[in-house]
């Protein structure tokens, strides 16, 4: 069916009420996130097709809506299904629970009490957002329409007042009018560099040149963050309607959404979405009948993490190697084929049509005195309830670990937690009260960066995760400029040799001598902040240096070569777990007789360990002592076992 | 017209160079989405099919060399029947990816970034695949799979032909 494009205001308005009113508000609504490779890896997609069969079976397909979405945020849990318009939330589902939800919920309105969500800390079930500690300490104003929206259905994004921001903007308030507001919201870059978006605009708008482009970076490469991929997953109209209008305010007439290759869905996603917005008449030509003409292009990157960088993706958009140039003039007034070209992060734009139709005040009431507003931030790593969380800036780094993650799994003890990707650093416990912005992250070392926020427990390796960090640069350094090239080389093969044993008194200094040469000399900012997992953790966790340098000591029982794994004679009852799940076959014995390991053929990939059923706890992990040697071969279990 | 004759496979090669070049208007700027087109066509990138790209798009081969050496997705190797890709992202690094990538390296006996001699598999390490909350997650064939038991992985790439 031919889309008729919408033209006024008077018909986004007709449209909307057109779709609302086909709509029954008490319907039942079955929402899975299936267009999410975090729900897809957990076999989201698996219970949808269950749901649909059994529907049809049961024949309830006229009574229930099967709504398909992007990521949800409580990725750990995933497949979650949420039954609307009751909000019921059920995790961890599988496929052979979809009958008994049929059954129990759609059909009796009654709970299925196994499948809610159970509090690690309290043990309480919750079946609403607001009994489950995960969402009820949320703000969620710009990513909580994921639940509600098919990211492939135009109309789920009108029905919930969908481009009526990019209406008002076009319509009632002049380009100098929509500038005022952004920047009257005091909202800064989401990306990282937290950079005035309003003054960014209003650089590109008043720079020579034309055309004037405007860039959406979905190209999100720091590991341990992808708030990006769910936004342009999950509600690819937001950007896409954010960055109109911010079009409009600059004067731009051609944009461009580059996605990183490795998110497909996303790619797909916002190609979707760009053709939907042409069909309805929300991109091409005198949009909205106001007269302003605007195109996008969707491009793929190829897989360099520096390509995020303004520049080096303004290269990687001309088809040309993506490699950072120096900021003599800034992108803002120079960009693409030397036009003046207007870049924020994803998130960002998603802010804009949130601060048109609620207004710069509002906006202005929610955060921190530097940081407005809220900031989506991915929870990873050795926490409970790992996903994606939404809170106002200022929110403090125990709130969203405790509070909303639930704390660390296993009683482990908290170590440290790495904020802001391989730029940023590690914060330790006794920081943890610190409010969450821009600026109070930096004041410790570390940064808020885009919002990658990894949790390490006291099985983590403060050495081998700058070692993790510096390699990651190392290898994506684009290898431009000499000290960031060669500065992360040397520092690569000092923290390799602290991680192998081989450190010396003077590496520590050594480290500390490179990385002042870096923030000081490199060309752009991946170098400039490479250093900072090193320096922070040298800040913070010295001892541990020291104990790997001095003593050959791995406290965390991480590092390879300092460490060794050993099977407690007295403890082993031979239950043969371990020398069957051992990848090398290094672990001898047999029913019965005592296991060991043959240290030569340990890869120590912490498997036994694992395995080892926790009331035997026979696999220790033993670094800076000698080890004790193994059982006669052929020893046979003497010790009573444990029931 | 050309006087230089082409072999059947090359002339494959130039037909499908040209209907991507086409999908992309013959825009010179878009190199690197013809090449990641072509990329998940062929599985590798070919010196037949670079130079084609270099003759249709009238590029020099210099810069379409460049170009696919720089970026990442592009392989210059003829690559695996299954590409296994571990995440090397701090969140999966935090988990336990590291382990894992020695595992899977035990068990097929292959370093990172290798292909198998049967050309079953090729092992890759991939910096962030944005699944940080399901860490350590392996990706073969486009599957995706989050903290595979050693039983999982040794079942999986034995029915992996």
């Amino acid at each position: 069916m031919a889309i008729k494009r919408i033209s006024s205001p008077e018909e986004l308005d007709k449209l909307k009420r057109g779709i609302l009113s086909k709509r029954d508000p008490n319907k039942l609504i079955v929402s899975i996130c299936t267009m999410s490779v975090c729900g897809q890896s957990r076999g989201s997609v698996g219970v949808c097709e269950r749901f649909k069969k059994e529907l049809r079976r049961a024949g309830l397909e006229d009574k229930v809506d099967i709504r398909e979405t992007g990521c949800q945020g409580f990725c750990e849990r995933e497949p979650v299904v949420i039954i609307f318009p009751e909000g019921i939330y059920y995790v961890s589902v599988k496929p052979d629970d979809v009958p008994e939800i049929i059954f129990t919920t759609l059909a009796k309105g009654k709970l299925v009490d196994r499948l809610l969500y159970t509090d690690p800390a309290t043990g309480k079930k919750g079946a609403k957002e607001a009994d489950i500690s995960f969402y009820k300490n949320q703000m969620r104003s710009v990513f909580g329409n994921n639940r509600y929206i098919n990211p492939r259905y135009l109309d789920d994004y009108i029905a919930l007042g969908g481009y009526s921001a990019l209406s008002r903007a076009l319509l009632q308030m002049t380009p100098a009018q929509v500038l005022e507001e952004i920047k009257k919201s005091n909202l800064r870059g989401r990306g990282g560099g937290g950079f005035p978006t309003g003054i960014k605009w209003e650089t590109t708008k008043n720079a020579s040149g034309e055309p004037k482009y405007v860039i959406v970076n979905c190209d999100e490469g720091d590991p341990g963050a992808y708030m990006d991929r769910a936004l342009m997953e999950g509600n690819p109209h937001a950007v896409l309607e954010g960055l109109v209008i911010g079009a409009y305010a600059i004067g731009s007439h051609e944009g461009f959404i580059y996605v990183r290759q490795e998110y497909p869905i996303a790619y797909e996603n916002s190609i979707q979405a760009t053709k939907q917005a042409e069909e309805y008449g929300f991109l091409g030509k005198n949009i909205l009948g106001s007269g302003f003409d605007f195109e996008v292009e969707v491009h793929r990157g190829a897989g360099a993490f520096v390509s995020g960088e303004s520049t080096a993706l303004m290269s990687a958009i001309e088809g040309k190697v993506g490699e950072p140039k120096l900021k003599y003039i800034h992108t803002a007034v120079s960009g693409i084929n030397g036009n003046p070209s207007c870049l924020n992060n994803v998130e960002t734009w998603a802010n804009v049509p949130l601060i048109i139709n609620k207004g710069a005040e509002w906006f202005n009431s929610v955060g921190t005195d530097g940081s407005k507003g809220t900031k989506i931030f991915s929870l990873v790593g050795k926490v409970n309830n790992t996903g994606l969380v939404e809170v106002p800036m200022g929110t403090t780094l125990r709130q969203l670990i405790y509070d909303i993650g639930g704390g660390i799994p296993n009683g482990k003890k908290f170590k440290a937690v790495q904020t802001g990707g391989p730029s940023g650093g590690v914060i330790p416990e006794q920081y943890l009260d610190t409010p969450i912005d821009f600026d109070e992250l930096t004041k410790l070392g570390s940064m808020m960066g885009s919002g990658g926020t990894v949790v390490m427990d006291e099985d983590t390796c403060m050495v081998d995760t700058a070692r993790y960090f510096i390699s990651f640069c190392c290898e994506e350094s684009c290898g431009k400029c000499i000290p960031c090239r060669e500065g992360l080389r040397m520092l690569r093969e000092i923290l390799t040799d602290i991680c192998e044993g081989k450190g010396q008194e003077g590496d520590i200094e050594a480290i500390e001598d490179i990385a002042e040469v870096m923030q000081d000399a490199s060309l752009c900012a991946l170098g400039a902040t490479a250093a900072n997992p090193a320096l922070t953790t040298l800040k913070y966790f010295r001892d541990e240096y020291e104990a790997h340098i001095k003593e050959k000591r791995c406290p965390a029982k991480v590092c390879k070569s300092l460490t060794s794994y050993y099977i407690d004679p007295e403890k082993c009852t031979a239950c043969m777990i371990c020398f069957n799940d051992c990848p090398t076959e290094a672990i001898h014995g047999g029913k019965g007789i005592i296991h060991w390991i043959e240290q030569e053929k340990c890869i120590k990939c912490n498997t036994c360990f694992e395995v080892c059923p926790p009331r035997f706890s026979a696999v220790r992990r033993i670094s800076g002592e000698p080890l004790p040697p193994p059982p006669a071969p052929g020893t046979k279990v003497t010790h009573e076992k444990k029931r | 017209m050309s006087l230089r004759t082409k072999s059947p496979k090359l002339t494959k090669v130039s037909t499908t160079v040209s209907r991507v070049i086409r999908n992309y208007q013959r825009d010179k700027d878009m190199l690197i989405q013809i090449l990641l087109d072509l990329q998940s066509t062929f599985g590798w990138l070919s010196r037949e099919v670079l130079t084609e790209v270099s003759e249709q798009l009238e590029i020099p081969i210099t810069q379409v060399y460049q170009i696919a050496s720089y970026y990442k997705a592009f392989s210059l190797m003829p690559r695996g029947r299954h590409i296994i890709k571990v995440c090397m992202g701090t969140a999966c690094q935090v988990r336990g990816s590291p382990q894992l990538l020695n595992i899977i390296s035990a068990m097929l006996n292959m370093k990172p970034h290798e292909t198998s001699d049967d050309m079953r598999f090729t092992l890759e390490t991939v910096n962030c695949l944005g699944c940080c909350a399901m860490g350590p997650v392996v990706v073969v064939d486009e599957t995706y799979y989050t903290k595979p038991s050693s039983s999982d992985l040794r079942k999986l790439f034995e029915s992996a032909k």
